[in-house]
């Protein structure tokens, strides 16, 4: 007869391995989704023991304490009791330690104990406890604490051996052990009791080197001297940026060649008609223009990755927590704002590491107006075709100069608008408190890293495939009815209701020196920001192809004045088009109103911009 | 516990300088300012491990007003702003 499925929970304190843990047992049999009505990451894999049994096991959020404090901890307290919804309580809990670090996570584990779920203590990372010289009398401390201990090395082939048997024996004898859970939320005095409690039992049990870990006094010497660190801090983004803007563009040109070709099979292949041009126009081609930037996501989450396992990312809190402060953001802000130049969509998702409701909110609004890569292509485009190619004082490029200027632009006004929400909307609202463990620091691992990108890129996929590709099959929609009447010569696009659209909003757009064309394209913008560009190829009835941009670029120089040109660069910094970010802000904050108030003072902020460009540049001449 | 230096006068973690080292005497949560309420922040504190009897180093200071400050306590190594660290008095 086959048992059921046994169920583990893996709990820990941030920093102890416990997702290294997690990722050598259950290598890519891994299912990541939401615990229901929360954004908070459920982790689930599987794993099968020696002796052949089934089982689960669930990452859950790390934490210090049962107490709860942010909703990712309120998760893994309930998930412990049996009480998170739509749950199994946990069969057995595995607490996982950083064998070189047990203080904080002797003291969960003798909170953890009163909710009297069978329980196991994983001292991971057993190796690099052993080469520090710290020893731990094992036997010692299963008898102190009154509950299976065993060592694991994550990282290493084999390294869980002994979990796994432990895990079959105590799966033999479980039914027998599951007491009655008699905690509580502990008292001031209770928490310092389990703290002294757990200091007494690691004195009896462990023997501590005299000195700490040379390695990381050294490199924290450099990486967090006041000036040095920031020096630090700003090469890493320097080759980050490099990486992400012009190591993925093979890769990125890769895939478009490939996606481009593919609509021309289909069109090829396929009679004129609608369906057709749904398949080319509608799904390879949108889809597809969201898919292109999978390289980007992947390099930038292998940077995070990396710079996180090795132990650098609470580091680049602390030096930015007061510098960030100032516009009234989050240390933990950083990283969420940094992932958001390559797509707001990841740095969003990011938020999750910020554990104060209204920081996380404020980093959440601002995040779009980081300049994400999607914007780059309309960049390039009106840059190339209205800037002109010279040198100012003598070595800057002028049209290099515009674009770090866009940028600066997108930079400052994410900061003002972050001060300004501080000041009037979060008023009675004193700073978060920022408190956070430096961990030592480790060697990535390269098959956590790989897992890691694997579970993301997956998820972005996920997304591409279903929210992005509704969004898509709709403006295909609007872009394509109703159909041109027999004998029309004009462009298709004409006759659509996103002609019809564009020409309502002439009057409004026209005072920011709009015309209906650029109007129709912003429609198709909102799926995603670079598909302008093609829209205005569409809409200017030029045929697309490889040389697609070039050619609009010279259209546009003869179509547009200097004046639109620059308004519509201006328009870009702040224009909230694109569906899939606000869809995120809406998932990530639970709320439409918040999805509302972003879409609504880009759009005013867009506008206010491109008024003040237009008319400057219209009074200086260039109209 | 053994380690209380009755010579030294007492004072809150938020004004020590880099290189200070001292042991904690006991947690003042009034004195912070902090957001938190005054249970909360102790509470926090107490499960990063700032309990009596720790023997604590200031190692880093940011480079904005000397803040945060990334503090030895025992055996890790944890980053906390000083306005928290008025709560903690040490000697």
């Amino acid at each position: 007869m086959e048992l059921p499925l046994l169920h583990l929970a893996l709990v820990g304190t941030p920093n102890s391995g416990k997702t290294s843990l997690f990722n050598a047992l259950t290598g890519s049999r891994q299912k990541v989704a939401n615990y229901p009505g929360v954004t908070v990451e459920r982790k689930e894999g599987f794993f099968v023991t020696p002796q052949g049994r089934q089982v689960s096991v669930v990452d859950l959020p790390g934490t210090y304490s049962l107490r709860g404090r942010s909703p990712d901890e309120e998760i893994t307290r309930d998930f412990v009791l049996g009480k998170a919804s739509g749950e199994t309580v946990p069969d057995l809990v595995l607490c996982v330690a950083d064998s070189t670090n047990l203080r904080l996570t002797i003291r969960l584990l003798l909170e953890l104990k009163r909710t009297g779920r069978p329980m196991v203590l994983v001292l991971n990372m057993f190796d690099i406890a052993a080469r520090r010289g710290i020893t731990v009398d094992v036997e010692r401390l299963a008898k102190e604490l009154g509950l299976p201990v065993v060592t694991s090395i994550a990282v290493r082939k084999g390294g869980t051996a002994d979990l796994l048997k432990l895990t079959d024996e105590i799966s033999a004898r479980l039914a027998a052990e599951a007491e009655a859970n008699s905690w509580r939320a502990l008292s001031v005095s209770e928490l310092r009791a389990t703290q002294r409690e757990a200091d007494r039992i690691i004195a009896d049990c462990v023997s501590l080197p005299a000195r700490p870990d040379t390695w990381t006094a050294r490199i924290d010497a450099v990486v967090l001297h006041p000036v040095g660190g920031l020096i630090v801090l700003t090469l890493i983004l320097f080759v980050m940026f490099q990486a992400v803007f012009a190591w993925a563009q093979p890769a990125m040109d890769l895939l478009k060649s490939g996606f481009d070709a593919f609509g021309e099979f289909v069109q090829a292949t396929l009679p004129d008609g609608l369906l057709q041009s749904f398949l080319q126009n509608g799904v390879i081609s949108g889809v597809g223009s969201v898919i292109v930037f999978l390289p980007q996501i992947i390099l930038i989450f292998l940077f995070i990755l990396l710079l996180e396992d090795f132990g650098y990312m609470a580091r680049a809190a602390f030096l930015m927590d007061r510098i960030m402060g100032g516009a009234g953001l989050h240390g933990r802000a950083f990283i969420p704002l940094l992932s958001s130049f390559a797509c707001a969509i990841p740095g969003i998702m990011a938020t999750r590491v910020i554990d104060n409701k209204r920081d996380r909110l404020t980093t959440i609004l601002i995040a779009p107006l980081m300049t994400c890569s999607a914007r780059i292509p309309v960049y390039t485009l009106i840059i190339s075709a209205f800037i002109p190619a010279r040198d100012v004082w003598g070595f800057i490029n002028l049209q290099g100069l515009v674009m770090f200027g866009l940028y600066v632009a997108g930079i400052t006004s994410a900061l003002v608008v972050s001060f300004l929400i501080k000041f009037f909307m979060l008023r009675d609202y004193a700073p978060a408190p920022f408190m956070l463990e430096l961990p030592d620091y480790k060697m990535p691992r390269l098959k956590s890293i790989a897992i890691g990108i694997y579970t993301r890129a997956k998820m972005f996929l996920v997304r591409a495939g279903t929210t992005i590709f509704s969004m898509m099959v709709l403006i295909w929609f609007l872009a394509s009815f109703p159909q041109p009447p027999a004998g029309a010569t004009e462009p298709a696009i004409d006759f659509s209701l996103a002609a019809m659209i564009g020409k309502a909003l002439e009057p409004l757009l026209a005072p920011v020196g709009f015309n209906w064309q650029i109007a129709v394209a912003l429609i198709p913008g909102m799926a995603a920001r670079e598909v302008a560009v093609a829209a205005l190829g569409t809409v200017y009835a030029i045929e697309g192809g490889k040389e697609a941009a070039e050619q609009i670029g010279q259209v546009l120089a003869t179509k547009w004045s200097l004046a639109t040109a620059l308004s519509m660069l201006a328009w870009y910094i702040f224009a909230p088009q694109c569906a899939s970010t606000l869809a995120v802000i809406r998932r990530e904050t639970g709320s439409w109103t918040w999805m509302a108030v972003t879409f609504f003072y880009m759009l005013v902020l867009a506008y206010a911009a491109s008024l003040l460009t237009y008319n400057v540049a219209v009074a200086l001449g260039a109209g | 516990m053994t380690n209380t230096n009755d010579t030294r006068p007492h004072m809150p973690l938020g004004l020590a300088q880099r290189g200070y080292t001292g042991v904690i005497q006991h947690l003042s949560a009034r004195e912070a300012g902090s957001a938190l309420s005054d249970i909360e922040l102790e509470s926090r504190l107490i499960e990063l491990g700032f309990v009596e009897g720790a023997r604590v180093e200031v190692l880093h200071e940011g480079l904005v007003g000397r803040d945060p400050i990334a503090v030895r306590v025992d055996s890790i190594t944890i980053a906390v702003r000083r306005r928290e660290a008025m709560a903690i008095i040490v000697a």
